[in-house]
Formats: structure tokens, C-alpha cells, sequence
């Protein structure tokens, strides 16, 4: 193919751009940019808007407020607590996502086990990842019952007499979800960094091994240098998903008990939807709004400076 | 005492071993309790102690869903939603990545930025207009209002992956063909987009899942039982007073099976197009 277009004479007819010729691409993009247009930026100027007024939604002639809703909602001490929660979340998440991630990419990636073996491995280990969120929060609901199948071994090996209330007592129910959210988050890291170790070419380990490095060193040396890009990029796309979790939440625990699993997420729907209190939502949803651009901000930058 | 070699590879090997199970414990038991759950009578989930098998092992509680119309008919709604952002999703997709893999023009910087950084804007951020804008536009509770509300989520990423793909391509494919007379839309169908099918399929089977499992909005957008999706049908089995946990696991599975079948067949696209998505975006 190459050689063909390479022998192929020079072109003649160079089509030369008009004023038609230069809008067709405007014309490909349109559709996007029109959905992107009403549906994206529309509505969050709609709810920068609201979030400067009272009673929004269900008053017809809202007044204008300022700051008020944003005063209110930061000196809410059930936001703080949820932006506390979800801080907790999405850190411990991410962190454990990698490391398990990383841990069973490797094991995977073993030369010491046939790859018949290392296929059905792989196929139990990405399981969690084929199934929502909202299947995750209802099994585990079953797993975590004060009379599942969990509470049974901890009794069984006398961890305790009576079984624990996991998503209902105030001293578990974060460590619970947070828990559920590890599981569920895991496969996604796993898969990519296996494809990064599959990707680490062998020459840089048997050079390390003749410059007599040990697994460890050429963990540290090799796979970790080679892994960075992929790890930076995924714990940056996780950190985003993480902080915005809301189903998992809100079938779990519902953000109770008294607060203990409330997450911005989860504050900001029932300000709306149960409270209507449609004016400190907004508010609300603009921070997490602002959070999440921070986020991004940092991940556009990391892909920019890869480029 | 020290390790011959051989005695060293054996317990490098059983150590391995050893570390597979129990992580395939972990990552595979809740999902086979989900399974064996799905098989009991209500009556037998929470007995102690528990037990994997019993008397009343029978596929009743998949019988009761999908002889429920109300039920299937959360199957079809999410069908015919996930079905319909796929398409749509891609139709729109490959037109603008056509437009940023094969032309210059002004904004194109900008607009890509654009369409980065919307992919972190947080759904609960636009839950709130959204409301307001889909009983204004008449869109409310209908299979419109969730389509177009997931193609938000959807086109970004699908956008960025097509362009990737597109700028893998040589331009002489498609430039020849223009040369040749062909209009560009036909060098974009006829020539592009056959090659890059592999790229398609992958951020087909991504948008699928994507709609597929939505939550927040099908909770928010919709409002009678006859526009609720799977994910809301499992909350609406958690009844106020009884939990049916057979028929929530049952329906789960029934819920995971388009997924599962997509991922057995397509198991090479789903984590090579992953991958080339979390390395190359």
C-alpha cells in the first residue's frame, strides 16, 4: 500500500479550499456541539444561576441572594462532614484500588503458571468490574447482613458473639462502603496496568538482572518507572469517578446512619430531591462542580506534558 | 538450611499459587454467593448456617421476574435506551472525529479542551437542571429525555477515542478517494470507518455499559413504572416491608447477562481498546 501511493505520480488537482469547502468541517461537528451546547453548558450556567438565588424551581420570582446559599451550605456542619466522608472515600479507594491493581496485575503476569491458568485467573479477577454498581450495592447488602453469610464466619472463628451491624452501626458503615468501593473499582486499574506490564519490554529486566538487581530492585527500577504514566493517569481518573460516587451510596446506606456515610454526592440529592431546597443544591453542586475541575485541571495538564 | 534451586522455583511457584486463590476468593465469592443465592427459596438466604445448596434449588425467582410484565419491561426500556445511545452515540461520534483527525480549523484547540474536560464534570452537578430542562423541553419520563441525557456522558470519551483511532489511519486512504471525486462523507463511510472497525466496536461495547448501568439519571428522569430501567427495577424489588433477595439476585444476573456475553465475545477489544483509552487519551 505504502509503495503504491509512494510510486503514484504527484497530485494535479490539489483541491483548493473555499469558502464551502472550509465550513464542511463546522458541519461534522455540529451535532456534537449542539448537544454539548444545550445539554452541558446550559445547564450548568442554569445552575451557576440558581445558586445565586433563593427558592429557585419552586418560587416563581426568586430573589436574588448573593452568596447566602453558599454562606449557608459551608457553614452547614453536615457538608463539612460529607466533604470530610468523601475525602476519606475516594483517598482510601484510590489508594487501595492501586495497590490491590498493581498486586494482582503482577501475579497475573507470572511466568511461572501456564496461560490457561493465568486466563481463568484473569477471568475470576475482572468479575467485579462486569457488574454495576447498583447489583454491587444490593450483594453486598446480602454478604453484609447482620445474618449473612460473612457474619457467620466472623462468628464461626469467635471474632465476635453476635454478628456486626456492618452498614447500620456508626462505627463500620464507612469502612463498609468504602470496603464495597474497593472491591467494585479494583479490575479497572488491574487490567490497565497488566497491559502496561505486558508492554514493559524484556531486555530492561535482564539488563537489571545482570547489573545484579533483585526483584525488589527491579520493581522499584524497572516496573515502576516503566508503570508511572499509566498508574498517574488512572489514579487521576479514579480520584474524579471516586468523589462523584453516588449510587453506591445511595442504595447502600443512603448516606446514614446519622451522616456517617453522607457524601457530596449524596448531600447535594437530597437537598434537592427530598428537602427541595433546590438553591443549596445548586450551591452545593457548583463546589463539587469547582473540586472536580481542580481534578481535571491537574489530569489535562499530566496528559499534555505527556504529549 | 538453604534452598536448592529447584526448591526455590517450587515454593517461588506455590507462593504464587497460594496468593491467586485467595485474591480469586475475594474477587469471586460475593459474585458465586449472588449466583447460589438466586437458586434459594426466600425463606433459605439468611439461614444459619448458611448453606451453598438446598432442598428448594429451583429457577423460580428468574421464573417470577420474567413472567412479570412490569419487570421485562424494565429489561426493554433498558434495552431499547442502551441500544439507542450506542448508535447514536457512535453515528455523532466518528462525524466529529472525522472533523478533528482529517481538518484544521479555527477553535479545534479549544474545542477539544472542551470536550476533555467535560468528561469531569459530575453528573450531580447537572442532575439539578436537568430536571428543569427536561419538563420544560417536554422530555421528561420519556426514552428521548435518557437517551439524549447519556449521550452527555458518552460522546466525550467516544469522541476522543474515535479521533485516536482516526489519527492511526493514514490520510492517503481517505485522500485518495477524495481525489478520485468521492465527496468526503463518502471517503468517511466507505473508506475510514470500514478499517476502523476494531476502534468502533471497542467504544461501542464502552457506551453500551456505560447506559446500560446509569443510575442517578433513570432514578431522577423518569417517574412511572413503565419508563424504569433494570438498575431501578432492582431498588423497587427492596419493598418497604419485605426484601425478595432470590428475585434482587436473580434480576441482578439477568441484568449482568448483556454485559457478560459482550465481554466473553469481545473480551480482546474491551481491554486493548481500555487500555489504549487510559494510555493514549
Amino acid at each position: 500500500m505504502n509503495t503504491l501511493l509512494k510510486d503514484a505520480p504527484p497530485r494535479i488537482r490539489q483541491p483548493r479550499p473555499t469558502f464551502k469547502r472550509s465550513l464542511i468541517p463546522y458541519a461534522y461537528i455540529s451535532p456534537t456541539a449542539a448537544l454539548l451546547l444545550v445539554l452541558m453548558m446550559l445547564p450548568i450556567i442554569l445552575v451557576i444561576g440558581y445558586s445565586f438565588f433563593d427558592n429557585v424551581i419552586v418560587n416563581k420570582n426568586p430573589e436574588f441572594v448573593g452568596l447566602a446559599n453558599y454562606v449557608e451550605i459551608l457553614t452547614d456542619g453536615v457538608f463539612a462532614q460529607a466533604l470530610g466522608n468523601t475525602l476519606y472515600f475516594t483517598f482510601v479507594s484510590v489508594g487501595a484500588h492501586l495497590v490491590l491493581g498493581l498486586s494482582f496485575a503482577m501475579l497475573l503476569n507470572t511466568r511461572l503458571l501456564s496461560s490457561l491458568s493465568k486466563a481463568l485467573f484473569r477471568a475470576i479477577y475482572v468479575m467485579p468490574w462486569l457488574f454495576t454498581v447498583a447489583i454491587i450495592a444490593v450483594l453486598w447488602r446480602l454478604l453484609l447482613n447482620p445474618n449473612g453469610v460473612i457474619n457467620y464466619v466472623i462468628i464461626t472463628l469467635g471474632l465476635s458473639d453476635t454478628g456486626i451491624e456492618w452498614l447500620s452501626s456508626r462505627d463500620t458503615a464507612l469502612i463498609a462502603v468504602t470496603f464495597i468501593n474497593i472491591w467494585a473499582g479494583y479490575p479497572f486499574f488491574m487490567v490497565s496496568l497488566l497491559a502496561g506490564l505486558q508492554g514493559i519490554p524484556r531486555d530492561l529486566y535482564e539488563a537489571a538482572t545482570v547489573d545484579g538487581a533483585n526483584p525488589i530492585q527491579q520493581f522499584i527500577h524497572v516496573t515502576l518507572p516503566q508503570l508511572k504514566p499509566i498508574i498517574i493517569s488512572m489514579a487521576m481518573l479514579d480520584l474524579i469517578w471516586t468523589s462523584q460516587q453516588f449510587a453506591l451510596i445511595w442504595m447502600t446506606t443512603g448516606g446514614g446512619p446519622i451522616n456517617d456515610t453522607e457524601m457530596l454526592s449524596t448531600f447535594t440529592y437530597k437537598a434537592a430531591f427530598s428537602s427541595y431546597e433546590f438553591s443549596q443544591a445548586s450551591a452545593s453542586a457548583v463546589i463539587v462542580l469547582l473540586l472536580s475541575m481542580v481534578l481535571a485541571f491537574f489530569y489535562v495538564c499530566h496528559q499534555k506534558s505527556r504529549d | 538450611m538453604s534452598m536448592t534451586k529447584t526448591q526455590k522455583a517450587v515454593a517461588a511457584k506455590a507462593g504464587v499459587i497460594v496468593a491467586l486463590c485467595i485474591g480469586a476468593v475475594f474477587a469471586g465469592f460475593p459474585v458465586f454467593w449472588m449466583l447460589i443465592s438466586s437458586f434459594k427459596s426466600n425463606s433459605e438466604i439468611f439461614e444459619f448456617p448458611p448453606r451453598i445448596l438446598t432442598e428448594s434449588f429451583s429457577f423460580d425467582a428468574y421464573a417470577t421476574i420474567l413472567g412479570d410484565p412490569t419487570k421485562v419491561r424494565f429489561f426493554i426500556n433498558s434495552y431499547v435506551v442502551s441500544l439507542s445511545v450506542t448508535v447514536l452515540t457512535l453515528i455523532v461520534a466518528i462525524l466529529a472525529a472525522y472533523a478533528f483527525s482529517r481538518y484544521e480549523f479555527r477553535f479545534k484547540k479549544t474545542l477539544n479542551m472542551i470536550i476533555v474536560s467535560v468528561q469531569a464534570v459530575p453528573p450531580i452537578t447537572l442532575l439539578i437542571p436537568f430536571f428543569g430542562l427536561m419538563v420544560t423541553l417536554g422530555l421528561y419520563n420519556t426514552y428521548a429525555g435518557l437517551i439524549l441525557t447519556y449521550m452527555v456522558f458518552t460522546l466525550p470519551y467516544a469522541i476522543i477515542m474515535m479521533t485516536g483511532y482516526f489519527n492511526t489511519l493514514p490520510r492517503e486512504l481517505d485522500e485518495a478517494a477524495k481525489v478520485d471525486g468521492a465527496s468526503s462523507m463518502k471517503a468517511l463511510w466507505g473508506i475510514l470507518v470500514p478499517i476502523a472497525t476494531p476502534g468502533i466496536v471497542s467504544v461501542g461495547i464502552y457506551t453500551f455499559m456505560i447506559s446500560w448501568n446509569e443510575y442517578l439519571f433513570a432514578l431522577t428522569l423518569t417517574r412511572t413504572e413503565d419508563m424504569r430501567t433494570v438498575r431501578i427495577g432492582i431498588q423497587l424489588l427492596m419493598g418497604q416491608h419485605s426484601f425478595e433477595w432470590n428475585e434482587m439476585m436473580a434480576m441482578s444476573i439477568l441484568g449482568a447477562i448483556p454485559v457478560l456475553i459482550l465481554f466473553l465475545f469481545f473480551q480482546r477489544y474491551f481491554i486493548g481498546g481500555l487500555a489504549a483509552g487510559s494510555v493514549k487519551s
